[in-house]
């Protein structure tokens, strides 16, 4: 019971938070500043990790539709199979779990550290709104960032893919990307990416959200960072069922 | 002493079960040194952050400068907050910005004026804590007390009317001690700010307190000067005051 009201009262802290965010947002002038430096450290700072993930997934992806599809000889569709899979639902997914572990967590230190030595009161003594210094640039970086490695997770992931095509089904390149381009559609890429901008605001808000209520020290600090890692997952895949089902609505 | 810029009455604040007062009422006078002494955590920082809207109470009235701070929007708190200022106890310096970055965060936030005037500014008030041409330097790279004056340098850039003083002694050695206070004394003397000092050291108590307020069960239990204080009926209150005089003639 205590479980069920805990987690009804983070949803509503949450929603207040994003709904605070969102009227900062509208009140100029904006903090491109500040945001730009996010983007660069959430967004251009994860595209190594993005890069690593996409490219095995999209190999390890290619290598077992090649395989276990040869019983059916259905072994030319890996083409298809695996660049459906990638941009329609491991691309967005991956990226958001990892970069979500990575950003999320740092920014849940960040600002969890600043809450307890007082940084974050300091905001409000001098004049300003940490919801506008600290969150919304945070929220906004992510919420574009996620998109945006998506789309390159999308790229490399195929292109990984269509390597191992080439070498496990003995056909040429020019086959494989031709088979990807006509098999994935506006509809499927939009699928994707229209997950990716809810997890990418998904991981600010809850890495931002934690830190604002860290409390307890460096300890607090500690426990917080970890904690973020295992909501912003769980709500990226649970997030991800209900999102599917209703791009699944939208796009077909 | 002048008239009373500030006034707490029948002021309450619990944290969940944990009450912190069940009565604050007191009064600060234009002009004076306030300080507040008692145990550690009976929330005598608490009261510096409900003046300044960083807290809400559970009930009673706040007012400064006539006007209710209980009640207060945002704005009319960011408005009241370049009247009265916060050095923190730790500082609160912002790790990612520099010197100068700090001391400019008030006056960007208040429209101070110009860039070439708030640089001016900062070069002003490192000058006045005795610290000039440290702009560019973190505060990674400061000691403990360097720290508080930076803070304090930031507390005094917007020329507050009342500066609120966070254990500004408590972990200095005994040089940077008599300098912080000494700060506090000709900041009063020269630019006749009023302020609140919460500390445990009796050396600053004596050395800068025009008036004393002690926290005891939950409320104010005694206000008045240091030397009525020492002479006072509560045993509590003359061994607080006495016990921090005993240790100082030993050190003597």
């Amino acid at each position: 019971m205590d479980s069920i009201l805990q987690l009804l009262t983070n949803i509503g802290e949450t929603a207040r938070l994003t709904g605070k965010a969102i009227r900062e947002l509208f009140r100029p002038p904006f903090e491109w500043k500040l945001m730009l430096v996010q983007l660069e450290q959430c967004g251009v700072d994860s595209w190594s990790i993005t890069f690593l993930t996409a490219i095995f997934t999209g190999m390890v992806m290619a290598m077992q539709f090649a395989i276990g599809l040869e019983p059916f000889g259905a072994s030319l569709y890996t083409g298809k199979l695996v660049a459906l899979g990638i941009v329609r639902e491991l691309g967005p997914v991956l990226t958001a779990l990892l970069v979500g572990g990575r950003v999320g967590s740092g920014f849940t230190a960040e600002i969890g550290s600043m809450n307890v030595t007082e940084q974050v009161d300091a905001i409000r003594a001098l004049g300003a709104d940490p919801v506008r210094k600290l969150v919304l640039p945070r929220m906004v970086a992510m919420t574009l960032a996620c998109p945006l490695l998506t789309v390159m997770a999308d790229l490399i992931g195929c292109f990984g893919g269509a390597i191992i095509t080439i070498f496990e089904v003995d056909v040429t390149f020019r086959f494989v990307f031709e088979q990807m381009t006509e098999t994935v559609g506006i509809a499927d890429l939009m699928h994707g990416i229209g997950k990716s901008v809810f997890f990418g605001y998904f991981i600010a808000l809850i890495g931002c959200w934690n830190g604002l209520r860290t409390h307890g020290g460096t300890e607090g600090v500690g426990i917080a960072t970890t904690q973020t890692v295992v909501y912003t997952s769980i709500t990226i895949l649970i997030s991800d069922f209900l999102l599917t089902r209703m791009f699944l609505v939208i796009y077909g | 002493m002048g008239e009373e810029i500030i006034r707490f009455k029948g002021v309450t604040k619990a944290f969940g079960r944990n009450v912190i007062y069940k009565n604050l009422t007191m009064n600060i006078r234009r002009g004076e040194t306030l300080t507040i002494i008692g145990g550690s955590g009976v929330g005598k920082s608490v009261t510096m952050k409900l003046l300044i809207g960083l807290l809400n109470p559970d009930s009673g009235s706040i007012t400064a400068f006539d006007q209710e701070v209980t009640t207060m929007n945002e704005k009319q708190l960011i408005a009241l907050r370049s009247r009265i200022a916060m050095l923190f106890q730790g500082a609160a310096l912002f790790d990612s910005m520099t010197v100068a970055e700090n001391i400019k965060y008030p006056l960007i936030e208040h429209n101070w004026g110009t860039a070439a005037e708030m640089d001016k500014r900062v070069s002003q008030v490192l000058e006045m804590v005795d610290m000039p041409g440290i702009e560019k330097q973190r505060p990674a790279e400061l000691s403990g007390g360097m720290k508080k004056r930076v803070g304090l340098a930031r507390a005094i850039a917007i020329q507050p009317e009342v500066i609120l003083y966070d254990e500004p002694t408590t972990g200095l050695d005994p040089i940077n001690v008599r300098r912080i206070n000494g700060l506090i004394l000709s900041l009063q003397e020269r630019l006749g700010v009023t302020s609140l000092v919460v500390t445990h050291d009796m050396d600053t108590v004596f050395t800068v307190t025009n008036r004393l307020a002690l926290v005891y069960k939950r409320e104010i239990a005694f206000i008045g000067t240091p030397d009525e204080a020492q002479n006072h009926d509560l045993r509590y209150l003359r061994e607080f005051v006495q016990g921090g005089k005993g240790t100082l003639d030993e050190d003597l």
